[in-house]
């Protein structure tokens, strides 16, 4: 089964395309990793996915309905969230209480709920608490709860707005740059993390560039350069590609000399620093 | 000097304990108005008056963090429409206000939809424009509004044969409306609803990422604010027993502003407290006869400054605005 279809999607900024003719689909299973130089249109193809942006041309299809041109909040109640490349955060609340907002969309209730609070909206904070509790367990920030959100360190806020994200009980979550400004370990540890979120049986696709994290993380990876996608395939076979290389190094590989893409090998850290270091 | 670790670990429990500061502050100055009786009564009366409007004020501005310099349209629309039913049509006052308050909420439906797509600066000359507009209505209306002249003879609030003539009971009514609006405006804060308005305050985009609609959120508490202005301009008129245009000008605008930012927007008691304050102070300097403006200018400046976020922010939880 696939969650996600993108058929020749297309966004224009006034004379420059900044996403141009992307198709590709993003099974049920796993985790999906869209990289790319700075510039490709990562970012701009997420938005166009999540409703933030209408594309010039092309559908989008989530579990086969047409969410082209749907607004972001519409696109949520389907069952797919986004998280941002700047962690985009309720900072004067809580942490406990950003992911409580996360439930917005699995409660009911709006004034009267409120102002007399019935046994049932009672006993719906309890669990919105819960969950929220429990999720915030999940990504290890548990210790955190009562903390405001702009106390956190940057690494503890990417991993509570993946918690907010997770409250909203996606079937497809869109991580941007979930590793950007995270040390190794915190690294690690997110890895685990988006792993575990993809058994649970939520599809993840995400923006990374981290390779390390990409390499140990992805079950399939979609290139991009300049709005384009270059290449599909599984992290084997992208770090052979010669059309990979060649947006990674600026030029085409000799052939018969794999050396440079034996040097994007695991652990390598960043690609990009792999191949010009 | 104490070091940070010592003062991290005090933090918490002194702030819970001091977390009521404001509302006690708030009932004493009350408690003792009721006590008191005569002028004092009369200011706290316009206070408690205000901090119904402040109330709503601040669920438009502190909670879902947007700014309007109208809502005293709505008060306008609540002042007229009480007046003009019980002085003129001989109507009792709770249905009058009802019926302004149901005003209120439709222009407030109305003039909302397609002004707070709007944002910053652009919604606060809009909703600037509003409040310009229904002033000039109610000056210029006069086979309703009589104009400059205004309405006399508007009776006291009251059900039937009650009648809360006296400045005690006055005060009585007012204090009741006042805790309710509170205590409401603090459950609200503590609900789906509250943390959607929060969501709207910190970030829009993520808000909507979350699946929620922003727009609907942001009229519903322009419409709650709306609700209150117009109560509090309905309160203003029975207390006052007139109106004129000149009531709900822009001095209610600039005076409401202040208001809610030395109590502390966003604060839960903060309004009632800014209320209280503001209304107060000029007239502790009265005895300092020519130069009270100047004084009642100064402390505005030093609160300030030493406060920013307000009296309330002083003694409030961590965090909250």
């Amino acid at each position: 089964m696939t969650r996600l279809v993108l058929e020749k999607v297309t966004r224009r900024f006034g004379g420059l395309v900044a996403v141009d003719d992307v198709s590709f689909a993003v099974p049920e299973q796993g985790v999906t990793a869209v990289i790319g130089p700075n510039g490709a249109g990562k970012t701009t193809l997420f938005s166009l996915i999540s409703g933030f942006l209408p594309p010039s041309a092309g559908r989008v299809l989530f579990e086969g309905a047409d969410i082209t041109g749907l607004s972001p909040e519409r696109v949520a109640a389907r069952g797919l969230v986004r998280t941002f490349q700047l962690a985009k955060l309720f900072e004067d609340l809580t942490a406990q209480e950003n992911v409580q907002v996360g439930r917005h969309l699995h409660t009911r209730g709006g004034l009267f709920g409120a102002l007399l609070r019935p046994p049932a909206t009672r006993r719906a904070e309890r669990e919105v608490e819960e969950k929220a509790r429990e999720l915030l367990g999940f990504v290890g920030l548990h210790g955190q709860a009562d903390m405001p959100a702009a106390g956190l360190s940057y690494g503890q806020q990417r991993l509570l707005e993946m918690a907010r994200a997770l409250a909203t009980e996606p079937r497809l979550v869109l991580l941007d740059e979930p590793a950007a400004g995270l040390n190794g370990e915190e690294s690690a540890a997110l890895s685990r993390i988006i792993r575990r979120i993809a058994d649970q049986g939520t599809t993840v696709l995400l923006i990374e560039h981290d390779m390390t994290l990409v390499m140990n993380t992805a079950d399939r990876l979609v290139v991009m350069d300049f709005g384009r996608k270059i290449a599909e395939g599984t992290p084997e076979q992208m770090r052979r590609d010669p059309a990979v290389i060649a947006a990674y190094l600026g030029s085409a590989p000799t052939p018969g000399r794999p050396i440079a893409a034996d040097r994007v090998a695991i652990g390598s850290g960043n690609m990009e620093g792999a191949l010009h270091g | 000097m104490t070091s940070s670790l010592t003062i991290t670990s005090l933090r918490v429990p002194r702030r819970l304990r001091l977390g009521w500061l404001p509302s006690i502050a708030a009932i004493a100055i009350v408690g003792y108005a009721i006590v008191a009786g005569g002028y004092i009564a009369t200011v706290v009366s316009f206070a408690l008056i205000y901090a119904v409007f402040v109330i709503g004020l601040n669920l438009f501005m502190g909670f879902a963090n947007q700014v309007s310099f109208g809502q005293n349209a709505f008060a306008a629309i609540g002042g007229y429409a009480s007046a003009v039913l019980t002085a003129t049509y001989g109507w009792e006052p709770i249905p009058a206000m009802l019926v302004g308050m149901a005003g209120a909420l439709l222009a407030a439906c109305a003039i909302g939809y397609p002004t707070l797509r709007l944002k910053g600066h652009y919604l606060a000359m809009g909703t600037l424009a509003i409040g310009l507009i229904v002033y000039e209505i109610t000056v210029e209306w006069q086979s309703v509004t009589q104009g400059y002249t205004g309405i006399s003879g508007i009776p006291p609030l009251g059900i039937g044969s009650f009648e809360a003539a006296s400045d005690r009971a006055q005060l009585l009514v007012l204090s009741a409306v006042v805790v309710l609006a509170t205590l409401a405006s603090a459950r609200l804060r503590r609900s789906r609803v509250g943390r959607a308005l929060s969501a709207v305050a910190g970030s829009e985009d993520a808000a909507r990422a979350l699946g929620i609609s922003v727009a609907r959120y942001k009229l519903l508490a322009f419409m709650l604010s709306a609700g209150l202005a117009s109560l509090s301009g309905s309160l203003f008129v029975h207390v006052v027993g007139f109106v004129s245009p000149e009531v709900f000008g822009l001095h209610m605008v600039i005076l409401t502003f202040t208001m809610l930012y030395v109590g502390g927007i966003g604060t839960i008691a903060g309004p009632v407290l800014g209320a209280l304050v503001v209304s107060l102070l000029p007239e502790t300097f009265r005895g300092l006869k020519d130069y009270q403006d100047l004084a009642y200018g100064a402390a505005l400046i030093l609160l300030l400054i030493y406060a920013p976020r307000g009296l309330s922010s002083l003694t409030g939880s961590w965090g909250r605005r």
